[in-house]
């Protein structure tokens, strides 16, 4: 199997200070507030970046889309470009960026390496300020092209909205083709754009529900290839196997701990019901946390590990409870007008998404832990399963229209809806952790 | 895995399609089981085979949203089920449980294990050895009916026995 998370050694990032800008005195630099209720996305002038033939054209496309795409930038059409920059060490003439309403400037060039590598490097400029915001340059081998234009495109994100990005990302899933009563499943890896997909199961089982390991080089999910439907984990780069656990019965609806070293599942029971254990991947103990005669399932631990986020229908209809990792203090937080499910705990800890069916609709929504503020993000015929991006910020989940499911993505805003592009089907997208 | 894929590894079963579409009988008295393995008649099958359950007996009951319990409708296939089972202990019995597209995925897998371990209870109660028994839930994952309303769902919220006759 091919490597395909191979860590990217090659890259090296090197800070690159402008000696006049750099003496410049400290001034208000453009910064985006992102923590606003409605925030307006900044005007952004991306050039080309120079050298490397097409390829400085596609980083630059690539840096692009990413930020357009997150809608907290607003990236200006290159035909509106009056100054056209030949060197992008130098200052820009700002004047011609004011004019054109950048606020901010990116100038960049790639180049080859003696030894094959090829060199990437950006500057980030604030035109009103007049002056460098941010400059680096990376070195990374061919293979790795599009993520060296993703890391630019994170450090851009970073440097102007002061959180995290997302961009350098993967995201596992199910490509699904074929017709509805007749699908074919299969396991699929792709970066977060859509781009690289390479397909991780043959199709001959159904395989369901892929969650990323905090480390990036596993995936636990759900296969029927033994005929009974249990949890796998799966070795991305070495394309290993190994069923999780030896139950009795069915297993499903895995994750990991935030450490890694568990997976939570539920078992079903022989009278039908489903619980919740988590299985330690090193001593192979198994310990039971909830004993319902129910289904309590989705289960999803809080980003510090100590609490565990699932699914029951031990009320009567699917709602959502949180309950200690050891299974104490099983508490109800959904009280809303509907069924809820899939919950899933923020990387940032603050909010729980989930999916909420109610008056006919499927709705992507997200919580605060102790299940006030609800807030319904995107509404649908049928759509389900958020993932988050590593920042916490924006959703993805997958959308049933047009003969199959696809993938979208939603920010926290709901306002920012953006269509995941994928040659067939897709379903059960989770958003890996940033890559190293 | 599908009954289809089942019953075309078989030469005796093929046979059997074969002539039961030559017969092409005319009554469709359980269209959701026939039709769905491309038999247009009933009644013709050999008594004691899997088409005689398919056909005559009635593979399939089908449930209410988001419901596991047994409706009367299908208190009475399953009777007749039971029976058919009991004179007819060659096969080993597999289960299956499926839900609706409205529900989540990881929920629906759960529903289905809970429909298909109500029926086999049922089919117990009625007499049928619990060691022939199995079940396997397929959540959402495998509609018979692929439309995108009532009717279809109706339909794809069921529980299916399928004969493996392992032990003929």
């Amino acid at each position: 199997m091919k490597s395909i998370l191979k860590p990217l050694l090659m890259i090296a990032a090197m800070a690159m200070g402008m000696t006049a800008a750099g003496t410049l005195p400290a001034l208000a630099l453009v910064e985006l507030n992102v923590n606003k209720g409605n925030v307006e996305p900044l005007p952004i002038a991306i050039t080309d970046f120079q050298g490397g033939d097409a390829l400085g054209a596609q980083i630059s496309q690539i840096v692009t889309a990413d930020l357009k795409r997150s809608g907290l930038f607003a990236p200006i059409d290159k035909s509106a470009f009056i100054e056209k920059i030949t060197n992008p060490d130098a200052a820009p003439r700002f004047d011609d960026w004011k004019v054109i309403n950048a606020q901010a400037l990116v100038t960049g060039s790639v180049s080859k390496e003696a030894d094959g590598r090829i060199r990437a490097q950006y500057r980030l400029w604030d035109t009103f300020a007049g002056q460098q915001m941010a400059g680096e340059q990376f070195f990374a081998n061919d293979a790795n092209q599009r993520r060296v234009a993703h890391i630019i495109a994170d450090a851009i994100y970073e440097r102007l909205t002061g959180e995290k990005g997302y961009f350098d990302t993967r995201v596992v899933f199910i490509d699904e083709s074929g017709a509805k009563n007749a699908r074919k499943k299969r396991l699929a890896i792709m970066d977060q754009d859509g781009a690289n997909v390479r397909y991780l199961s043959d199709g001959r089982s159904i395989v369901l529900t892929p969650r990323f390991s905090p480390n990036r080089q596993e995936i636990t999910y759900m296969s029927y290839e033994s005929g009974q439907p249990r949890v796998y984990l799966l070795q991305i780069e070495t394309g290993q196997r190994e069923l999780v656990g030896n139950f009795p019965g069915m297993t499903f609806a895995p994750r990991f701990s935030p450490d890694g070293q568990k997976v939570i599942m539920s078992l079903l029971r022989d009278d039908g019901n489903s619980n919740i254990f988590a299985m330690d991947l090193r001593s192979r103990s198994t310990t039971r946390l909830t004993n319902s005669t129910a289904i309590d399932t989705s289960p999803s631990y809080s980003p510090d590990g100590s609490k565990v986020v699932f699914t029951s229908d031990r009320g009567g209809r699917a709602q959502i409870y949180v309950m200690g990792a050891d299974g104490s203090g099983q508490t109800r937080i959904s009280f809303g007008d509907g069924v809820y499910s899939t919950p899933v705990w923020s990387p940032r800890g603050d909010l729980i998404a989930f999916t909420k069916q109610t008056g006919g609709e499927f709705q992507i929504g997200v919580m605060k832990t102790d299940g006030s503020g609800e807030r319904i993000l995107s509404s649908g015929f049928q759509q389900e399963g958020p993932t988050w991006a590593p920042n916490g910020r924006v959703l993805m989940f997958f959308r049933d229209s047009a003969g199959g499911p696809k993938l979208v993505s939603v920010d926290l805003t709901g306002r920012n809806e953006q269509p995941i592009p994928t040659a067939n089907f897709a379903s059960d997208p989770a958003w890996s952790p940033l890559l190293e | 895995m599908g009954r289809i894929a089942a019953l075309t590894r078989n030469p005796v079963m093929i046979a059997l399609v074969a002539m039961l579409a030559i017969a092409g009988c005319a009554s469709k008295k359980t269209p959701n089981n026939a039709a769905d393995l491309g038999l247009n008649g009933a009644g013709a099958a050999t008594p004691g085979s899997a088409q005689d359950f398919t056909v005559n007996i009635g593979d399939r009951i089908f449930f209410d949203t988001d419901s596991t319990s047994i409706r009367a409708d299908a208190q009475t296939t399953l009777a007749r089920q039971a029976q058919w089972l009991n004179q007819y202990k060659q096969y080993a019995i597999v289960v299956e449980g499926h839900a609706d597209e409205r529900g989540t995925r990881e929920y629906n897998l759960a529903l289905g294990a809970r429909r298909a371990a109500a029926t086999r209870d049922f089919l117990v109660a009625k007499g049928v050895s619990a060691s022939r028994l199995k079940t396997i839930s397929y959540g959402k994952e495998r509609p018979v009916a692929v439309c995108d309303d009532i009717s279809c769902w109706s339909q794809n919220r069921r529980a299916v026995t399928t004969l493996s006759g392992a032990g003929s």
